[in-house]
């Protein structure tokens, strides 16, 4: 029984720290978040009679409508929108109607040759304005009043940093309560035992029993038991060699395998925010993964037809997570990132327009096929429709972009052995696959019976 | 604690400033091992012998180091556009038309892009005039990709900017105006509206203007008996196909006569058709691909050629003249004969350069109104005025040229009178020459222009009267380079780009109304319109003003007006000059030279001699014997050759190889252009030497005389002097007689092979089961060896579309070619392989007058005259392939849709597959020949490795490779089919060769479609498979050779 206490403690370490652990924890689910909107609401409310507007519909028309063209304190493809009213009326002295008319029939206005309708659009590349006909004059005055109202920019930040301590906590008090009562029950357990074991420990010793301490240490010490019998020894050999193959193996079988390689890259990209969040669909950026056998790094002007306003990184509505925080990934650091495409691409903020310095953006591949195997996307994609996230995992939870498949040719065999083809109104496959199916004798071909795993299907 | 004490070696270290102690510090050696000479130096490493210590060291390094790599991968960069072009998808091949018209080479081609990079050339299927690129064409795309390519103007050789190179030439030629000393423009023919269009224009700003069009290989005599007979300067065309009879007096017209062009014409009426198809008779001295492929082959000397023609010509009209031609007047008769039965379908040609020959071959044809000849709208592929070009020569020595603006020639290279040239350039006061490599002109010229590559070119040609062709630019300038005719519209201070330029004038002459974009994306049109008062009248003129201006008053006593009678009469009064007949003629591979530093090209083995790397005279067999003259084989395999020093006219050549070859006339000799240029080529490039020096007045035929030098050149040739010894069974051949007549059983005889004691057919009997093929595609291709001409613009495509390595002159030389394709040239001994098989099978006992000792070495001999054919091979396909079954690591395999497949990843390099391959199709990778410089050709720099196809492996060291049915093309093609939701129609399916071949002699495709035309051609009579008893069961298959030996 040379062994009990040292069970005893371990356990016993483990129990107590799983109690310190669980106080402390407990402790700090007291608070409550409940600051959330209050800033902001109260920054609408404090402006709202300043005009016939509502600054709240006003900040949905303008979302809706303009903000693809149009930032508050900041020269997108048109100009910076923040007190718009005022300061036309101050600066060139025109007045709300101007701003109908304009809004209404922009193209019209310009065309009628009105003085600084030419001018602003003269300024701004010659681009027209979107026509709103649509938009009532009630409408406009909402989206004035909006744009009137100060900027809410103190305010989010101090409830974002509010925020993220509360939510990140509010996801871990069921699980944490839970493992807590588990580690209490167990520390209850081991305490059990080690008292059942003292108590009998005391009653042998009351009744006199010698425990075997004497003959255990008489017998020959189990290694050289185990010497002597070569059998044993044989059969141990047999099983450590193999083991140590079976190691040696695996090990060499993840030579060149980069599964889960991972490099940074020279944009931090996040696919989680893209795919993820943003919901954007693969192969609106991989778009030749469709018709080619690259899937297609998108070239920087697809990056542009979003970024060219999206400018900054606003953060997901729930703020950035304490994990996000800790890795560095604050809106700042995102919106950094959007400069180094800015950068990349020559794109210039102040006057919304490409200088023509641009910089190609040299991405590590992640997914590096030998050059010897050949594969084409566009059969996997467009022909048999296969999902992009089978081979390549859950993009769209990836903050970093990293290889989810081994790419090995054993992988490759065993998904064409599965598989079965998508013959469904393709008429090329009608009638192969007729033919095919019945000399197997199955409804549905799977790729290897279709021929895919002859060699030459990859390698030429 | 360890000690402050100072340990040393040697006194020197003491001292602190030994050099040698400082570099020991940063290296083991002071000097750097010196391992390239000891390993880049070829001969001394076969010499000394690595001892196995050595060798274990190597190995354990290399295995450590294989390692070591292997467990770390290299980080792969990827580098999207930054703005990615609409109709570019990476991966995706886009095709552009266009044109190749480089003074030699005329033809509309499509241009197969990869992310931009022009990769391969297709033939413009759309296109019925110069649709199909030859060998040259398909590989004038890795030219645009040649490392040694001049990357921006020189002026005396020094880099300079444009600018300086534009201010010198405006200044000096706005001096030049009306200073009384002409502005000479030497170009290559362009046969283009917006050229001569622009040319006009020059002339008309700067007045004094000469533009002489000059060809490096002269077809002046042609040109000019067509012009005196029908007023234009162009080139009678002659479509082939329409001609049962066709007579050549020495033109090569399946390779370069007259800017070729007119193979694919000739094979369609080759092909038996009802009974029936052309009969072709060659009276010719060189043996050529022409005379290969002619049913009646006659050996005449070239003096011999123009009686034969006057006779020819004398016969016909039911008269007679004078002069002897031996043995060829049987067939003489024999032809004019059958002529007269039929005189519309006849035809007459001649390459002999003289105009009496060519005026009486027009007069012949236009007697018998041949429905093959075509005087009505020419050719424009060649105008080069030979007189012009001496006249300048003689005015520029004269001091009388002011300025010489050469585009798209190099006279220095490709003039006999170079040396007259290069002392008239010094009396130039300004010389330009555009070029896109460093040669033997630029040296000479003050201002070298670096000049576009075709593909990078805006151009327009017009090949044929009413048949137009665009040339557009796949790829931007890859250097700092500029074509003349944009260059002449800067110095002329005009405002527009050259491609507007040939738009306006398309808009304004060509195009008719008809829509630019759409002709642009066809690349060809042909006008409908009536072709009088055309716009050539007005284009063409300037070209007009110049031959008038220097030819009328010799040509008017000269030729004109001559009788035919009495051109005739000269004909018959040829006489030889007393030495030997010496004619020089262009090689399939590498045409005027122009394309010299192709490493493609180079390493294509010609189709007669099946020599690459070289050019070499021709001698025939009586000849060699009397000058001593030898070709052997010697211990490695190689042949070697003896020298000869040729002199002509007091010019003379030393160490020109000798290769005896069978049917070359008696008493003549051949030679061919194209080969030894040096200035500005790699050191692997400087082969053979230059004929050019000895073609005297631009004549292709000059009497030489022959010295024997001493020492042996070796040669590196891919196939040896054998031929078919009888062995009918590789090669199938028979005549139209016998076709016709018999039952396909006599001629197409399938071997039998004895089973359970009885004979039965090899194909019935199989070792192993077969699989079900019935399913799906199953590939196979059909070669008919009718319909090939041997031109070999299939091994150049399937170079291209492979990445298949050049391995250089010495790695040929030891057979290590690596041609996935190769087209083997079989002589038969006697004059038909009846006679062959007839001597074959009367062997009786060992020796002996009918015995096989003698009689072997007898056969292994080709005769004076033999016949050829010529025989494409590559991987057959084996449905039951005996590679398959000894590869020990299964890295060749079959696949269910016909192909042997190869898995290089997994080839360990055994070689037993390519000892097992009775048809010797496999190749082993000897070296990596890849990023390695001691292959310098093109796979070891970047530039050159942009021509490499994307979508096929580049095979490493120690691998076996072969052809793979093109199983990418195929590949794709399903793909699309997948991708659109279709089935395949026949013609999709192709594979390099197949869509290479304009003359329909390999077809393609799936033999499980009925529909198909390779399943119809598998059905046909004359199909066989090679080496039928060994009972391969090859998915290629040939259709036996029929030749039309009709006398009568």
């Amino acid at each position: 029984m040379k062994k009990v206490p040292y069970r005893n403690r371990i356990s016993k370490v483990l129990g107590v720290s799983l109690i310190i652990f669980l106080l402390f924890s407990i402790s700090l689910y007291s608070q409550e978040e409940a600051v959330a909107e209050n800033a902001e609401v109260a920054a609408e409310e404090g402006t709202a009679d300043a005009s016939a507007g509502d600054p709240a519909k006003g900040k949905s028309l303008f979302n809706q409508n303009c903000a693809a063209c149009h930032a508050l304190n900041r020269k997108m493809t048109g100009p910076a929108l923040a007190n718009v009213e005022s300061k036309l009326a101050e600066e060139e002295g025109l007045d709300k109607e101007w701003l109908y008319a304009w809004i209404k029939n922009s193209p019209g206005m310009i065309k009628s040759g009105d003085a600084y309708s030419v001018k602003i659009y003269n300024e701004y590349n010659q681009a027209a304005m979107t026509a709103f006909p649509t938009l009532s004059d009630q409408d406009i005055d909402d989206i004035l009043a909006y744009t009137a109202a100060p900027p809410p920019e103190a305010a989010p930040a101090v409830a974002g940093t509010a925020d993220d301590s509360g939510s990140a906590k509010s996801s871990g008090i069921s699980n944490e309560i839970l493992l807590g009562a588990l580690a209490v029950v167990f520390g209850l357990l081991v305490l059990m035992l080690f008292l059942v074991n003292s108590t009998l420990r005391r009653i042998a010793e009351a009744n006199g029993v010698v425990l075997e301490k004497e003959r255990a240490e008489k017998r020959i010490p189990i290694w050289k038991a185990f010497a002597q019998n070569q059998f044993l020894v044989l059969v141990t050999a047999i099983f450590l060699l193999l083991g140590s193959a079976y190691f040696a193996y695996g090990w060499m079988m993840q030579v060149g395998v980069d599964q889960g390689y991972a490099p940074i890259q020279p944009i931090h990209y996040s696919h989680k925010i893209h795919a993820g969040d943003n919901k954007i669909e693969c192969k609106y950026c991989h778009s030749s993964a469709r018709v080619s056998k690259h899937s297609g790094i998108p070239s920087l002007n697809v990056c542009m037809n979003c970024h060219k306003s999206i400018y900054e990184y606003k953060g997901n509505p729930e703020g950035p997570t304490k994990e996000d925080l800790a890795n560095g990934y604050t809106n700042d650091f995102y919106t950094g990132e959007i400069k180094k495409l800015y950068k990349a691409v020559g794109w210039d903020e102040e006057n919304q327009r490409y200088t023509g310095e641009s910089q190609p953006i040299e991405w590590v591949r992640i997914h590096n096929l030998p050059d010897f195997a050949y594969f084409n996307h566009s059969q996997h994609v467009s022909v048999a429709g296969i999902e992009c996230q089978t081979c390549h995992g859950p993009v769209e939870e990836m903050e970093i972009m990293y290889q989810y498949s081994p790419l090995t040719m054993g992988w490759c065999v065993e998904c064409h052995r599965d598989t079965n083809v998508k013959v469904e109104g393709n008429e090329y496959y009608t009638k192969i696959h007729a033919e095919l199916s019945k000399k197997y004798g199955v409804d549905q071909l799977t790729a290897a019976q279709m021929g895919g795993l002859e060699c030459g299907k990859c390698h030429y | 604690m360890a000690s402050n004490k100072k340990y040393w070696k040697s006194e020197a270290e003491l001292n602190p400033n030994d050099s040698i102690v400082e570099t020991l510090k940063q290296n083991e050696f002071v000097e750097e091992i010196p391992v390239d000479d000891f390993l880049g130096d070829r001969e001394n490493l076969s010499a000394t012998t690595t001892n196995r210590r050595d060798f274990l060291k190597y190995v354990g390094f290399s295995t450590a180091a294989a390692s070591l790599a292997a467990c770390q991968g290299p980080v792969r960069k990827s580098i999207p556009y930054v703005v990615q072009p609409e109709n570019i998808i990476p991966g995706v091949a886009n095709y552009y038309a266009t044109t190749i018209a480089n003074g030699f080479d005329f033809a509309s081609i499509l241009i197969k892009t990869r992310e931009g990079r022009p990769i391969k050339v297709e033939n413009n299927t759309e296109a019925k005039v110069g649709g199909s690129a030859n060998a040259r064409v398909q590989a004038s795309v890795l030219s645009l990709y040649d490392s040694t390519r001049l990357q921006g103007p020189l002026a005396n050789g020094e880099p300079v900017e444009w600018d300086a190179l534009d201010a010198g030439v405006r200044a000096k030629l706005g001096s030049l105006k009306g200073s009384g000393k002409q502005i000479a423009l030497l170009t290559q023919t362009y046969a283009s509206p917006s050229t001569s269009r622009l040319v006009a224009e020059f002339k008309e700003m700067y007045g004094d203007v000469n533009h002489v069009t000059y060809d490096a290989i002269s077809e002046d005599a042609a040109l000019t008996a067509f012009e005196n007979r029908y007023g234009e300067r162009a080139l009678a065309d002659y479509d082939f196909s329409k001609a049962d009879l066709i007579i050549s007096f020495g033109a090569d017209f399946l390779a370069d006569w007259q800017g070729g062009g007119y193979d694919s014409g000739y094979s369609k009426g080759r092909i038996p058709k009802n009974g029936k198809m052309s009969r072709h008779i060659q009276f010719e001295a060189n043996m050529s691909i022409t005379g290969a492929n002619a049913d009646k082959r006659v050996p005449l000397t070239p003096m011999q050629q123009k009686v034969a023609l006057a006779k020819l010509y004398a016969k016909l009209n039911g008269t007679s003249v004078g002069g002897e031609i031996g043995g060829a007047e049987q067939a003489l008769d024999a032809a004019v004969a059958q002529i007269k039965n039929n005189t519309g379908n006849a035809v007459v040609v001649t390459g002999i350069d003289d105009v009496n020959a060519q005026s009486v071959v027009l007069a012949i044809n236009e007697m018998l109104g041949s429905k093959a000849f075509d005087s009505k709208s020419p050719k424009y592929s060649r105008q080069g005025n030979t007189k012009a070009v001496n006249a300048l020569i003689s005015d520029m020595n004269a001091g009388k040229v002011g300025a010489l603006i050469m585009d798209g020639v190099n006279p220095m290279y490709t003039l006999p009178n170079a040396t007259d040239f290069a002392s008239g350039i010094e009396k130039v006061d300004l010389s330009v020459v555009f070029s896109t490599n460093w040669n033997e002109t630029t040296e000479v010229t003050q201002y070298t222009a670096a000049a576009n590559h075709f593909l990078e070119s805006w151009g327009d040609a017009h090949i044929k009267k009413g048949h137009y062709s665009l040339m557009q630019p796949t790829i931007k300038e890859l250097f700092d380079t500029r074509q003349f005719q944009t260059a002449l519209l800067g110095w002329m201070g005009r405002d527009i780009s050259y491609y507007d330029y040939i738009k306006e004038t398309w808009g304004t002459f060509v195009l008719n109304g008809n829509d630019w974009n759409k002709v642009l994306h066809d690349g060809v049109f042909v006008a409908s319109y009536n072709m009088t008062g055309d716009p050539e009248n007005a284009l063409g003129q300037e070209d007009k003003e110049t031959s008038d201006a220097t030819t009328t008053e010799e040509s008017a006593s000269d030729s004109s007006v001559l009788p035919i009678a009495s051109a005739v009469r000269s004909l018959v009064n040829a006489t030889s000059g007393g030495g030997m007949e010496l004619t020089l003629y262009s090689k399939i591979g590498m045409g005027d030279g122009q394309q010299a530093n192709n490493p493609w090209l180079q390493e294509f083995p010609d189709p007669i001699t099946r020599v690459s790397w070289d050019n070499y005279i021709t001698v025939s067999k009586a000849d060699a014997e009397q000058l001593g003259l030898v070709n052997e084989h010697v211990a490695n395999g190689g042949m070697d050759g003896s020298y000869v020093k040729l002199t002509a006219d007091g010019v003379s050549i030393d160490g020109v190889p000798v290769i005896v070859q069978p049917g070359q006339a008696n008493g003549s000799v051949g030679l061919s252009f194209g080969y030894g240029r040096k200035v500005g080529m790699k050191s692997e490039m400087q082969t053979g030497v230059n004929a050019y020096s000895l073609y005297q007045n631009f004549n292709a035929v000059q009497s030489v005389t022959i010295e024997k030098s001493s020492e042996m050149h070796e040669f590196a040739c891919v196939q040896l002097h054998k031929t078919l010894m009888g062995r009918g069974d590789i090669i199938k051949e028979t005549t139209l007689e016998i076709f016709n007549t018999k039952d396909h059983a006599e001629w197409n005889v399938v071997p039998v092979v004895s089973l359970n004691h009885q004979e039965v057919p090899a194909t019935t009997v199989d070792l192993w089961d077969s699989f079900d093929r019935s399913i799906g595609h199953h590939f196979n291709m059909s070669i008919d060896l009718n319909a090939c001409t041997g031109c070999g613009a299939c091994v150049i495509a399937c170079h291209a579309e492979n990445n298949v390595p050049v391995v250089g002159k010495q790695e040929v030389r030891l057979s290590r070619d690596m041609h996935w394709l190769r087209i083997d040239r079989y002589y038969s001994s006697e004059d038909t392989f009846e006679e062959d098989n007839t001597k074959k099978e009367e062997f009786d006992g060992l020796s002996g007058e009918k015995g096989s000792l003698g009689g072997f070495g007898e056969l292994e001999h080709p005769a004076t005259n033999p016949q050829v054919a010529f025989q494409p091979v590559m991987c057959q396909h084996c449905n039951h392939a005996p590679c398959e079954t000894v590869c020990p690591v299964a890295a060749t395999s079959h696949g269910r849709q016909g192909q042997n497949q190869m898995a290089y990843n997994r080839c360990v390099g055994t070689r037993y597959c390519a000892n097992n391959c009775p048809y010797k199709v496999r190749r082993f990778n000897w070296f990596l020949y890849n990023n390695n410089d001691e292959f310098d050709y093109y796979m070891n720099n970047d530039l050159g490795k942009m021509v490499l196809n994307p979508d096929v492996n580049v095979r490493s060291r120690g691998v076996i490779e072969k052809c793979s049915l093109c199983i990418q093309k195929t590949q794709k093609t399903i793909l699309d089919a997948k991708r659109e939701g279709r089935p395949i129609k026949d013609g999709e399916f192709q594979t390099a060769c197949s869509s290479a071949c304009s003359n329909g002699a390999i077809v393609f495709g799936d033999v499980n479609d009925e529909e198909s035309k390779v399943a119809e051609l598998a059905e046909s009579n004359r199909m066989y498979h090679l080496l039928e008893h060994v009972g391969t069961k090859p998915n290629v298959f040939y259709h036996v050779k029929v030749r039309n030996t009709n006398e009568a």
